[in-house]
């Protein structure tokens, strides 16, 4: 038993995190959203170079052959920076999807492919939807019932429909299943289907926690120098209790998420439970800082100039993205209501 | 990360189980805020520490079994499935006990310890007073060397103090030096409560029962080598004593996992009933995922602070997240129970109660003892977030 991140995950994730925070500033993001497709393949080539979209990648394939555990606490990064681009749906969602598949011919077009950044890849669920990035994936998997296709970037039309978030791209996607484009179906289809929906919500998870960090700290420098009645207003107690239950919803939601990044890895039979307890207490944290955030920023908080909108709207978004509240609330329901659940002391660790 | 028991682990989770099975009561033991309680929980204080259970993570000299932070988690989870009985004497075992070890002398720790792990001494703690809550540092009660130096003349008041009506000994802060101002010139000692000018009033508590007392020290000769650190350094003592991983055998996870469980039994025997208020569902739901995120993290500091880690200012988030999450926890009992949950469990018509309204009126107290949510709060802002001071 030992639930800590090694000295090389944590050294990873300080070098990435400094990399990130240097070029994903709330200026670059802006910068995006004017741009045409709001994605920036300077970026992505960057990304590419330090190694992280190879992270899942398997050596045979030209990647990093890590796993989501070493890239959980990368993943807490990018939603401290909020990064536009679909870094964590490659590594944590799509590369592992395609590992997953039976289809050498699949893996040894794209995997190299992904790991050099020369190419990307979106996985999209009937649950969400819409397909994240769509309109740069040059190869897209996709759901049908219990089946998921490989569709090529040109058998499908897209429609773009805007996010409050301006750096998700989200869209519609016209396609035609077929026998030669299915990849898994029937049980195999369904649990490749259950394994995406727990990617992808971890990947929101992860992310959200970074956000929530984000917002507090933005909150508590605002706080600090904004000046009413002589005193900074974060001397006032009513402030600082805000901030004060954010991080203690904050700090009890990290183990989960992490648990649950574990569970994946591993290929526990929890997995869905963990990502499921992860999703809907990291996201209440990033939203719980998004609403305590917004009023303390007063009038501030309201406006389009100050950064923390940028923030606050993903952490909308994630809450009801790749499963909604209900989806997640209604698997742990499954789980603790069952006949012979194993719950209570000394079952955390269940595998 | 390696989120597996060792084989280690797992045999020193069967050997807990075994023991607890073949010695836990099978009646229930009374409640320890009565005299005849109290002695039935100090018999079972000295079975425990004769099977060397009283304390794992103390020292094998002292029966413990040196068990590191994990072994102490597994043994909770056993102790709590195994629904064994309260601990009359936490504030000694857990709070005083590794505060002697740290900062006592031999001859203090020789004389003291092996008395609080068998149960013939039990301990109380003295705080708080009347005009010190909160704000601890306000204390006033003060103890004068004598001019012989040989003892301390202690005169004040404690309050508050839980166990103090049958407890043997008191540990506290008191005013040494009366110039001093705030959280200088504090000064810890342990106090026998037999001694000559104490009194000791009991407080009845929500239950009516006396489980907390007032102290009133009128001369009291304490010798001074009670002293626990040097004269002048109570706060940094306390600070220790008030200290994570203290706090976290104060509250151990299991308990609210088994209470969250419960919760999850006491809905479904009652669905029907429950559902006509849609809310009362997603509150069991929180409380399983709130009492295993508990779990979770308090496993994750564990092995932290095994692997050499410290703590920081972030463990300020403790004491609140489980205080509130037992106030849910029983509050949404409440509301399953319905018209019964006013009942006293011994009332003829109250099937089903159970423990349930006394740990709901024990939740009231969570949010208050140990400092206060509010208290905690401010610490939270102005040492983990770094906001201004007021
Ligand atoms: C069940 C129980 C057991 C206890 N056992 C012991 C014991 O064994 N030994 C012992 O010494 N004490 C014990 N206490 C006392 C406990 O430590 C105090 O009750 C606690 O520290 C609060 O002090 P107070 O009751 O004087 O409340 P006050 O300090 O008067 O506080 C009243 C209210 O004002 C708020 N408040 C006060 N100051 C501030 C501030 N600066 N900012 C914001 N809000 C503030 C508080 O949060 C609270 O809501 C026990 C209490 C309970 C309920």
């Amino acid at each position: 038993m030992d639930f800590t991140f090694t000295e090389d995950q944590l050294l990873f994730k300080e070098s990435v995190a400094d990399f990130l925070r240097n070029e994903i500033t709330p200026e670059k993001i802006r910068e995006l959203w004017d741009s045409e497709t709001g994605r920036s393949d300077a970026l992505w080539t960057q990304l590419a170079e330090l190694g992280l979209t190879g992270m899942t990648v398997p050596e045979e394939f030209g990647g990093l052959g890590m796993n989501e555990l070493d890239f959980v606490l990368l993943a807490q990064e990018c939603g401290y920076v909020a990064l536009p681009e679909p870094l964590v749906h490659n590594v944590l969602v799509a590369v592992p999807t395609l590992i997953a598949c039976n289809n050498d011919k699949l893996k040894k077009q794209w995997l190299p492919k992904i790991a050099d950044g020369s190419a990307k890849v979106s996985v999209g669920l009937e649950e969400n939807f819409l397909v994240e990035d769509a309109h740069v994936a040059d190869l897209l998997i996709l759901q049908s019932g219990d089946e998921l296709h490989a569709i090529s970037k040109d058998a499908v039309s897209l429609r773009y429909n805007q996010s409050i978030d301006l750096s998700r791209k989200l869209y519609a996607v016209e396609w035609t299943p077929s026998a030669a484009t299915c990849i898994a179906s029937g049980d195999e289809g369904k649990a490749q289907i259950e394994a995406i929906m727990n990617r992808g919500a971890l990947a929101c998870a992860a992310q959200a926690l970074g956000l929530a960090q984000r917002m507090i700290e933005m909150s508590v420098q605002y706080t600090s120098e904004r000046h009413q009645f002589g005193k900074p207003i974060g001397s006032f107690q009513a402030v600082k209790h805000h901030m004060s239950n954010i991080a203690v919803r904050l700090e009890y939601a990290k183990a989960p998420v992490h648990r649950a990044a574990y569970a994946i890895a591993n290929g526990q039979s929890t997995a869905s439970l963990n990502v499921s307890h992860a999703k809907l207490v990291s996201t209440e944290a990033a939203d719980l800082a998004a609403k305590n955030c917004m009023q303390v920023h007063g009038a501030m908080g309201y406006t389009w100039e100050v950064d923390l909108h940028i923030f606050m709207k993903k952490a909308w978004a994630f809450n009801s993205t790749w499963g909604d509240v209900a989806f997640h609330k209604m698997r742990v329901a499954d789980y603790i209501f069952a006949d012979d659940a194993p719950l209570g002391a000394g079952n955390t660790f269940l595998a | 990360m390696d989120l597996a028991y060792t084989e280690e682990h797992k045999a020193f989770r069967e050997e807990v189980r075994s023991w607890l099975a073949d010695n836990v009561p099978s009646e229930p033991l009374k409640t320890y805020d009565t005299e005849e309680g109290f002695q039935q929980h100090r018999e079972w204080e000295a079975k425990l520490n004769e099977g060397r259970w009283g304390m794992v993570t103390w020292p094998t000299e002292l029966g413990g079994r040196d068990a590191d932070l994990l072994q102490w988690l597994i043994f909770e989870e056993e102790y709590f499935k195994a629904k064994a009985p309260a601990r009359v004497n936490q504030n000694g075992i857990f709070l005083l006990g590794p505060t002697l070890m740290e900062y006592g002398t031999e001859e203090q720790k020789a004389e003291i310890l092996p008395k609080m792990a068998n149960g013939t001494e039990v301990w109380a703690q003295g705080w708080s007073e009347p005009n010190a809550g909160s704000d601890m540092a306000a204390v006033r009660a003060k103890a004068e060397l004598s001019e012989c130096g040989e003892f301390y003349v202690i005169n004040g008041q404690k309050t508050w103090s839980t166990r103090a009506v049958w407890a043997d000994q008191c540990f506290g802060m008191f005013r040494t030096d009366p110039e001093s101002k705030r959280h200088h010139g504090l000064t810890f000692i342990l106090v026998p409560l037999d001694l000559e000018g104490i009194t000791v009033r009991p407080i009845p508590q929500l239950d009516g029962l006396p489980g907390f007392a007032e102290i009133f020290f009128d001369d009291v000769k304490v010798p001074v080598k009670r002293r626990l650190g040097g004269e002048g350094e109570g706060w940094k003592v306390a600070m220790a004593t008030a200290g994570f991983e203290r706090g976290l055998m104060l509250r151990s996870p299991a308990r609210f996992q088994q209470t969250a469980t419960r919760l999850v039994e006491l809905y479904k025997a009652n669905q029907e009933r429950a559902d006509r208020d849609p809310s009362v569902r997603d509150a069991v739901l929180k409380s399983y995922m709130d009492a295993e995120s508990y779990c979770l993290s308090t496993y994750q500091t564990a092995c932290r602070l095994i692997k050499g880690g410290k703590i920081g200012a972030e463990s300020s988030t403790n004491k609140i997240f489980w205080s509130e999450l037992d106030r849910q926890m029983h509050a949404t009992a409440m509301s399953i129970l319905s018209a019964r949950a006013e009942l006293e469990p011994h009332a003829p018509d109250a099937q089903g109660v159970g423990d349930w309204l006394d740990g709901w009126l024990f939740a009231q107290s969570g949010p208050i003892y140990a400092g206060t949510n509010e208290i905690q709060r401010n610490i939270i802002a102005e040492r983990m977030l770094g906001m201004p001071r007021a």
